[in-house]
């Protein structure tokens, strides 16, 4: 396969997770910001948008819902906000448009074309509940039309690089906002994981629990570990390990974070837990920049040096 | 500008948004200044909002074979913080009665020796079963939730309309109309600080396991309910979903060696403490009904054994009895020993003779009521009735005293309500929900206001055409919410240790291009 599809492939998994994801993250926060009374607006949007990397505007004015939703939400030219994303992820399949099966770029391509009717409805709900929905059907597609070789291996690899990171910034806005942001009960209902968490555990568990359904539980898809052992499966797959020893850069980031969050006690994870969730994140941020260097290098870095021969 | 309540009439009744002269109670100054900046058009298309989100959740009920939405009315009903101060105590005091006086009368029956009720009016009552006297329940609790019926009469002043401590139900919409009126009104929830109902699920699987067997360390609480034909079936799946435990039908449990037991895939698991909302009548066909194919043969033995407990407790409707309603101040005071904070509505029990004698005089301006029915069923409002209903009904209150009660018509208080000619005044209900385990009981703030659609109509049972209101009590303390040790303060993270969000390199150029491009017109991003 051209490395210039699996590039593409690789991201159409991450930014269709990444537009359902913010969805999930701002579907709740707007919620709560709605529903509790005492909610402090301003700090929870700064406390979000610094989570998601925006910069905040200067102390002195209001941080409001709606400059959230404007970044983060319907800012088409940002691939890391809603809107962005689902451009970016047309685009990419578009670039490899002879790879990925009609249907799929079909439905990549509806969504693209849907998405201006679709933004600033009256109730923003709506628009999270409909890329929900779109993210939904991608993943369905690609499920039922992809044959399990490296097409599948690479779209599921940044779906699931994808999914750990934004779980765990999902999980810094909780600890950023301290008692004023969404209770774990929230986190989980926005990751579609409360009534799973209910059955697991019944409805009394403490928020221990809850925290570690979300960072570590093993058979639900959106928890931090089971995202990471999925992006490592998937590595596995394209490539099995041969050596004696030894382990490449992309598993050994994956790993090594999986592991850190798995084998230590869970309160300790808590006790600092905006610090573990940035080990997370730049864990896959360093894991996708090796699949890049890996799988995809660009032709900017073949260089020529003389004098290391 | 033409505003939506311009031409609101006023009703024959005490109107809770807007006095006789025009002017707007305190407690919806905002939720009337937000309504009347909507065009009729406007709240239109939000009444769809809420009915398109009831068909996808499921909220139905069955309507002549037809999937309905519940109706959810766009104007919420608000109680002010203080007034609920007033309600919320009157509840938990009436529920401490019942609880007191159903202990009395499966136990000593003092009450009855101290003549407070009459031996007849408890031995009569049709939910008064010997098959409960002597299960003694673990932690002394009967009315696990129970629902107290509450109407604001022209005065404004609350009053108890009925009791409901078998099985009340409704809490569902209570939690659904929130999620969805949320959704709908942002701007409302976002002034005016609206107290949450989000914990009553919590709360009602705290009690339930509270209630459970002594010396269950971690007690399985499972969820019965008749099955999905059942008209409250989407509550039933509701408070299971939301507790994190089974929903059965009578069907997946059986009794065994005095306890009892759920078939699941991994072989038998013990049942210890049953949220049934099966009635009374069918929960053990070795008990009640033979026939029943609801319940479980059996289970009666075992909640005698005290191997499981049922919540609400078998027998609770005598306390729930019309007839006994009569009695409820004077348990209050013999119970209690305290003043009731909310009165009843004036009832005459028609036992009396002299009672029944001015009651079929004056049948055509009184309501009158079957002592164990709800629902609303068989009810007879005496203005509406027709010349022959009320002979029947005459015929039917001489043979059978005992089973009726009368009362004078209640103006309800009315709430503007949306029907097809605009906003007109709607009678209106409320049915807080109150959860007792134990050690204290929670009043869920707010509960469910029903409303009669249909004008001038007072009796508001969904069965009856009625809908329903969200209802939002303001303001109150900050609550204290429970925490993680250490993480009380917020804590902060430095901008610059915020991790960037990859994006593919492709992609940023082609992003660089096209804000360049921006530039160069001079657009803005944002």
């Amino acid at each position: 396969m051209l490395s210039r599809i699996a590039e593409s492939l690789f991201w159409i998994g991450r930014y269709v997770e990444r537009a359902d994801d913010t969805a999930r993250l701002l579907d709740v926060h707007v919620q709560i910001l709605l529903e509790d009374p005492w909610a402090e607006e301003d700090a929870a949007c700064r406390s979000l948008l610094s989570v998601m990397d925006r910069p905040a505007p200067p102390p002195d004015v209001e941080v409001g819902r709606e400059h959230v939703l404007d970044v983060l939400a319907y800012d088409r030219f940002s691939p890391s906000a809603i809107a962005g994303a689902l451009v970016a992820a047309r685009e990419n399949a578009r670039r490899a448009r002879e790879i990925v099966s009609t249907e799929l770029w079909e439905c990549l391509n509806a969504t693209w074309n849907q998405l201006p009717t679709h933004m600033r409805p009256t109730r923003p709900h709506d628009y999270f509940t409909w890329v929900r929905e779109r993210a939904a059907i991608v993943a369905g597609i690609m499920d039922g039309t992809t044959s399990r070789d490296e097409t599948w291996s690479f779209m599921v690899l940044g779906r699931s690089i994808e999914r750990a990171d934004m779980t765990a910034r999902l999980l810094t806005t909780r600890a950023l906002a301290g008692s004023a942001g969404p209770g774990w009960t929230t986190l989980l209902r926005s990751c579609g994981a409360h009534e799973a968490f209910l059955r697991t555990y019944r409805g009394t568990a403490p928020d221990e629990r809850a925290a570690g359904f979300l960072l570590l539980d093993r058979l639900f898809p959106r928890s931090i570990v089971s995202a990471l052992n999925q992006a490592e499966a998937c590595l596995t797959a394209l490539e099995p390990v041969a050596d004696r020893a030894g382990i490449d850069d992309a598993r050994r980031h994956l790993g090594h974070v999986r592991s850190n969050l798995e084998y230590r006690p869970l309160m300790e994870i808590l006790d600092d837990l905006p610090r573990e969730m940035e080990l997370v994140q730049r864990a896959c941020s360093a894991a996708s920049d090796s699949v890049r260097g890996r799988y995809f290098p660009s032709g900017a870095e073949l260089t020529w040096v003389g004098e290391a021969l | 500008m033409a505003d939506l309540f311009d031409d609101y009439p006023a009703g024959p009744a005490w109107d809770e948004m807007i006095g006789p002269d025009g002017d707007v109670h305190a407690a919806y100054r905002n939720v009337h200044a937000a309504l009347a900046q909507l065009s009729d058009g406007d709240l239109r298309a939000r009444a769809d909002t809420l009915a398109r989100s009831y068909l996808t959740q499921g909220v139905t009920f069955d309507f002549a074979g037809e999937e309905r939405p519940f109706p959810l009315d766009v104007v919420p009903r608000v109680i002010a913080g203080d007034e609920w101060e007033h309600v919320a105590p009157g509840v938990q005091q009436r529920v401490r009665a019942l609880e007191a006086f159903l202990a009395d009368v499966y136990g000593p029956q003092k009450a009855v020796a101290d003549g407070v009720v009459p031996r007849s009016v408890v031995v009569s009552s049709t939910h008064f079963h010997r098959a409960a006297r002597g299960i003694e329940p673990p932690n002394g609790v009967r009315v696990h939730v129970s629902g107290i019926d509450l109407v604001r009469d022209s005065l404004g002043g609350w009053r108890v309309l009925e009791d409901n401590v078998r099985v009340p139900s409704g809490v569902s919409y209570v939690l659904s109309n929130r999620r969805a009126m949320a959704q709908t009104f942002p701007e409302l929830f976002a002034t005016l600080r609206i107290r949450p109902v989000v914990d009553y699920s919590r709360r009602l699987l705290a009690a339930l396991i509270a209630a459970a067997p002594a010396g269950v360390d971690d007690p399985t609480v499972v969820v019965l309910t008749p099955g999905v034909y059942n008209s409250a079936y989407f509550e039933h799946t509701l408070l299971a979903r939301t507790m994190g435990v089974e929903l059965v039908e009578g069907r997946d449990l059986y009794c065994a060696g005095g306890r009892v037991w759920m078939r699941t895939t991994q072989g038998r698991r013990r049942v210890d403490v049953i949220y049934r909302r099966v009635d009374d009548e069918f929960l053990d066909p070795v008990t009640f009904r033979s026939d029943s194919l609801l319940g479980c043969p059996g289970l009666m033995t075992c909640a005698r054994l005290g191997t499981v407990t049922l919540a609400n407790a078998v027998g609770n409707g005598v306390a729930d009895d019309k007839l006994l309603y009569t009695y409820v101040p004077d348990l209050i005071r013999y119970h209690l020993g305290e003043e009731p904070i909310l009165p009843n509505v004036d009832t005459w029990r028609l036992e009396d003779p002299r009672a029944l004698a001015e009651v079929l005089d004056r049948l055509d301006e009184l309501v009158v009521k079957p002592v164990d029915g709800s629902g609303g069923k068989g009810l007879v409002v005496g203005p509406k009735a027709s010349r022959a209903e009320l002979d029947a009904l005459r015929a039917r209150l001489r043979e059978d005293p005992r089973g009726w009660i009368a009362q004078p018509v209640v103006q309800l208080s009315t709430v503007p309500t949306l029907v097809e000619d605009g906003l007109r005044p709607r009678h209106v209900d409320l049915r807080p929900f109150a959860v007792n385990d134990g050690d204290a009981v929670y009043v869920l703030p707010g509960g469910l206001t029903r409303v009669a659609l249909p004008e001038g109509q007072l009796v508001v049972n969904s069965s009856q055409g009625g809908g329903s209101k969200d209802t939002w009590v303001l303001g109150g303390r900050v609550p204290r919410r429970s925490q993680h040790q250490g993480q009380q303060q917020p804590q902060r993270v430095a901008q610059d240790a915020a991790v960037p969000i990859d994006s593919s390199p492709q992609d940023a150029r082609v992003q660089v291009m096209q804000q360049q491009q921006q530039r160069a017109t001079g657009g803005a991003t944002c």
